[in-house]
């Protein structure tokens, strides 16, 4: 039922208010910490000052003995005998035999109030033998560094690695030496990008409550209510099913709330203290010391072009720490890294590499940006060396439907081609600039994800409908499923409620997270629609008393499906939801699997940036975004969505990274100091949406949130390179780096 | 600690709590009061989250002691529709998809508000700079800058 371009809608496409935004602007709306529940506690965490330390002795007596605390927990009270990532996450949670990192989890205390829980929290003594620790990730990868955790290492890393690196990847087709041999030009840079955090403003948040029997709750600010309550599950040691997990309203994600950091902690303390609840609100710099931030990397590639810009081999080999545990995403970064290019030949080799630093979670297109900032960085610099436009050689090289990916697969429909032209057809691009500007291109790309999805639907007795989806709603899929909803009714969008509901309503749902929320969770809507529209015809058919494959549904109402049919006037949802009670009971559809169908999203990204030559600031002039978004179901969200990925990239890009002392603290926990981009650092956000319908979903969604922080990090590398000459190739370029740098070219 | 009488005003309403004296008036406003719209980011200052308005003065929430809220009037989110009918920035912010997750809405709200009353026809430029204060991860501030010139525009009287 995919629709081409030439199809009318009513309603997808438009512009309706969320259906959320009365609650978010009157304050109403319920986020992590606004729950209170009846005999509640209060918890704080105690965490590591040292990067790494063997933990000696934790003395809780102090702080137990403190009137109003009720709990104390410690690794103690945690099962043991996890593996693999299991016992990643509970290590994480909370610290066993070593603290690995700077802000690392090591007790937590509930008590009767938060200040009194923070009081008690200084009284807990732990001794500390401090251990060599490493940052960098090129320190970390060098076979005398600190061994973080001997025998992390997976099946994937040959004998005689340096004992940091935890998984190998080595991939690609053709024969690179060949096709750098035919090349007329070939270049070799190498590339670092620093550690980021996702910065979402909510800090996490949850009340957790479980009692003696194994029987818990909790409310937690999350992109997936599953995962927690799995996750948890795991690390506690409980019966999945007996924990219900309540999404609240969600503050910002980007990825980094797809995993549990503290939440084990409510729970283990509400378990210890009677099973009362126990809320657990992180401050800003737990956060920042202790959950999200993506890796770090250093990379180095290869690519030979000829004198026309026709790329004749790459190669990439990229070194990311994601922390103290496997799962940097070196792998994601090297399959995206020249994925906009059709490759002959290409070589990826990528190391996972532990370092001490906090677990690194999903953030935004995980691993693209910084493969991104290298590949695109490479290709600008080639093309103007040839003197070619470097849309251009984007566009003589660009992947198309059927042409081989480079990670591998075939790609279906995807609408590079298209991006690029109306990137290219933009009035940005003529827009002249002044002494010390620049323009910089680059393009960008993620898969997209479709995974576990459950959802549910049913009509109400006055022909409104509800669905219930898995999904949090973090930039407004409720939306965007309400709308496609109604429309496949013919119903008003007003009629249409989307419920993100708790883990006791539906099967396993996997976070709204790969861009999958409108895509997976919509498609499912769609198909559990469809059900109900097919009973809704079955009852009209056995009304008029005819064969039901004789009914059709238009514009909100059964009818006969032609002259043969019978005459009758139409039943209106309406109608047949008035008497579902003597008609057959409920009407209701439910779709669940693994929705197939994803459609890749390719965004081109074109910048304008001055550059100051006293200070070395680069200001953002102009910027652009174009992307595929397939079909934009609720085109000021899709907007949102291009102009938020943007910024984050900006941030990435030229202020935010994090700063570690020679002792491996943390330097900049606070927003003051770990900056991301402010309202009067930024000029608007052009945007222009792209549609080349996936073929795998009704309305041709492909997802769209993540594919816009992938070009920012080398679209403004380029930029300040058309304006200053100079090639910066480590993030974040600061005004302190980007002065150094005209300095060193005798320009400061 | 012994705890502190505290009498204010917030939203119109004179109200009572027992505060801590370490207890900042966001802490208050949420845990004394029940009043959660005001959210708290940083901590520090950095975020504006919890921007409310004391004695019509825009500040950070986190920053105020509650016991300093003696005396005086508070202005919060809550307070800022009347009754059912939205300010138009609230109706603006909505209309202009100005919010993605909306937890920074609230104290964008309240800090939008101060401008628009001291300045009811600020340049983009004007309104990027007062805003720059709070911080919204999510929008990358293009939506936030047009709600709040076309509220401006709609409380001059202008057509949209």
């Amino acid at each position: 039922m995919a629709k081409d371009e030439f199809t009318e809608f009513k309603l997808v496409g438009t512009r309706p208010d969320r259906p959320d935004g009365l609650d978010k602007v009157t304050g109403r709306a319920r986020y992590g910490a606004d729950m209170s529940m009846p005999g509640m506690l209060w918890a704080a965490v105690v965490r590591s000052p040292h990067a790494h330390a063997r933990i000696l002795r934790i003395d809780t007596s102090k702080a137990e003995a403190l009137e109003g605390v009720k709990a104390v927990v410690t690794r103690a009270d945690f099962p043991e005998g996890l593996t693999g990532e299991e016992w990643n996450l509970q290590e994480n949670t909370i610290a066993g035999d070593k603290a690995l990192y700077d802000g690392h989890a090591v007790a937590a205390v509930a008590a009767t109030s938060a200040l009194l829980a923070q009081d008690a929290a200084r009284l807990i003594e732990v001794d500390y033998e401090v251990l060599p620790h490493v940052i960098d990730v090129d320190d970390a990868i060098k076979p005398d560094a600190p061994a973080i955790r001997p025998g992390a290492a997976d099946a994937t890393v040959p004998e005689g690695m340096p004992a940091n690196v935890v998984r190998y990847i080595d991939f690609g087709h053709g024969d690179v030496d060949a096709g750098f041999a035919e090349a007329d030009l070939v270049m070799e840079r190498s590339y670092k990008t620093e550690a980021t955090h996702q910065g979402y403003i909510e800090p996490h948040a949850c009340v957790g409550q479980l009692g003696a029997d194994g029987k818990g709750e909790m409310w937690v600010c999350t992109q997936g209510q599953w995962y927690i309550r799995k996750m948890c599950a795991d690390v506690l040691g409980l019966e999945t099913a007996q924990l219900r997990v309540t999404p609240s309203e969600i503050g910002g994600g980007f990825g980094g709330k797809t995993t549990i950091f503290m939440e084990p902690l409510s729970l283990a303390l509400s378990r210890k203290a009677g099973g009362r609840p126990v809320k657990l609100v992180m401050t800003r710099s737990e956060v920042l010391r202790a959950t999200g931030p993506t890796a770090s990397a250093s990379m180095d590639v290869k690519i030979g072009m000829t004198k026309d810009g026709t790329i004749t081999a790459a190669r990439a080999e990229f070194r990311m720490q994601g922390g103290a545990f496997p799962g940097a995403p070196v792998d994601m970064a090297l399959y995206c890294a020249f994925a906009p290019y059709k490759l002959k030949n290409v070589h990826h080799i990528g190391y996972d590499v532990l370092a001490n630093r906090p677990k690194c979670a999903a953030y935004r297109a995980p691993g693209s940006p910084m493969g991104a900032f290298a590949v695109e960085s490479l290709v600008d610099e080639m093309s103007r060396e040839l003197g070619l436009d470097p849309l251009d050689v984007r566009l003589t090289n660009g992947v198309r439907e059927g042409d081989r990916a480079s990670y591998g697969p075939t790609f279906g429909s995807i609408g590079l081609i298209e991006t690029l032209e109306a990137t290219k057809a933009h009035p940005n691009l003529l827009v002249p600039l002044g002494p010390n500007q620049g323009r910089g291109i680059a393009a960008g790309y993620w898969f997209n994800h479709s995974g576990e999805t459950s959802v549910s639907m049913a009509i109400s007795e006055d022909g409104s409908a509800q669905v219930s989806v898995g999904t949090p709603d973090i930039g407004g899929s409720r939306a965007s499923i309400a709308l496609m909803v109604a429309e496949t009714l013919g119903i008003p969008y007003e009629d249409v409620r989307v419920n993100v509901v708790e883990t006791g309503s539906l099967g396993v749902n996997e976070p709204t997270h790969g861009s999958r929320a409108t895509f997976a969770s919509g498609k499912a809507a769609v198909v559990a629609t469809g059900q109900a529209i097919k009973e809704m015809c079955r009852r009209a058919a056995a009304e008029w008393g005819i064969d039901e494959d004789a009914v059709e549904w238009v514009n909100g109402a059964a009818q006969p499906a032609g002259p043969n049919a019978g005459k009758f006037p139409p039943l209106t949802i309406r109608e047949i939801a008035g008497k579902m009670g003597e008609t057959g009971g409920p009407i209701s559809g439910h779709h669940e699997g693994l929705p197939e169908g994803v459609g890749a999203s390719f965004g081109c990204h074109v910048v304008d940036v001055e550059v100051d030559p006293e200070t070395g600031h680069t200001t953002i002039l102009r910027y652009l975004v174009v992307q595929d978004a397939g079909r934009a179901i609720h085109p000021s969200y899709v907007e949102g969505q291009y102009q938020g990925g943007a910024v984050q990239g900006i941030g990435w890009a030229l202020n935010e990274e994090y700063i570690y002392g020679e002792d491996g603290r943390l330097q900049n926990a606070i927003f003051l100091d770990y900056r991301v981009p402010v309202a009067s650092d930024l000029p608007m956000i052009d945007t222009v949406i792209v549609e080349v319908p996936n073929p795998g979903h009704p309305f041709g969604v492909r997802g769209v949130g993540e594919t816009g922080i992938t070009p920012p990090l080398p679209a403004i590398a380029n930029a300040i390179q058309d304006a200053t000459g100079l090639r910066m190739t480590h993030l974040p370029m600061t005004p302190p780096k980007v002065l150094a740098a005209l300095k060193a070219a005798g320009r400061g | 600690m012994s705890k502190i009488h505290v009498t204010t005003t917030v939203n119109g309403d004179q109200v009572e709590f027992l505060a801590d004296p370490r207890e900042s008036l966001l802490d208050c406003l949420r845990d004394r009061l029940g009043l959660t719209g005001s959210k708290e980011g940083c901590g520090t200052g950095d975020c504006g989250a919890c921007s409310v308005r004391l004695d019509g003065t825009l500040v950070c929430s986190c920053l105020v002691l509650g016991v300093e809220a003696e005396g005086k009037t508070v202005e919060t989110i809550e307070g800022m529709a009347n009754g059912n009918e939205l300010h138009p920035l609230q109706r603006k912010f909505v209309e202009h998809a100005a919010l993605q997750c909306g937890f920074c809405t609230p104290g964008i709200l309240v800090a939008a508000k101060a401008l628009l009353e001291q300045n009811d026809n600020p340049t983009e430029t004007e309104i990027r700079y007062w805003l720059a204060g709070n911080l919204c991860r999510c929008t990358g501030y293009d939506k936030i800058v047009r709600a709040v010139m076309d509220a401006a525009a709609e409380l001059r009287g202008e057509a949209a």
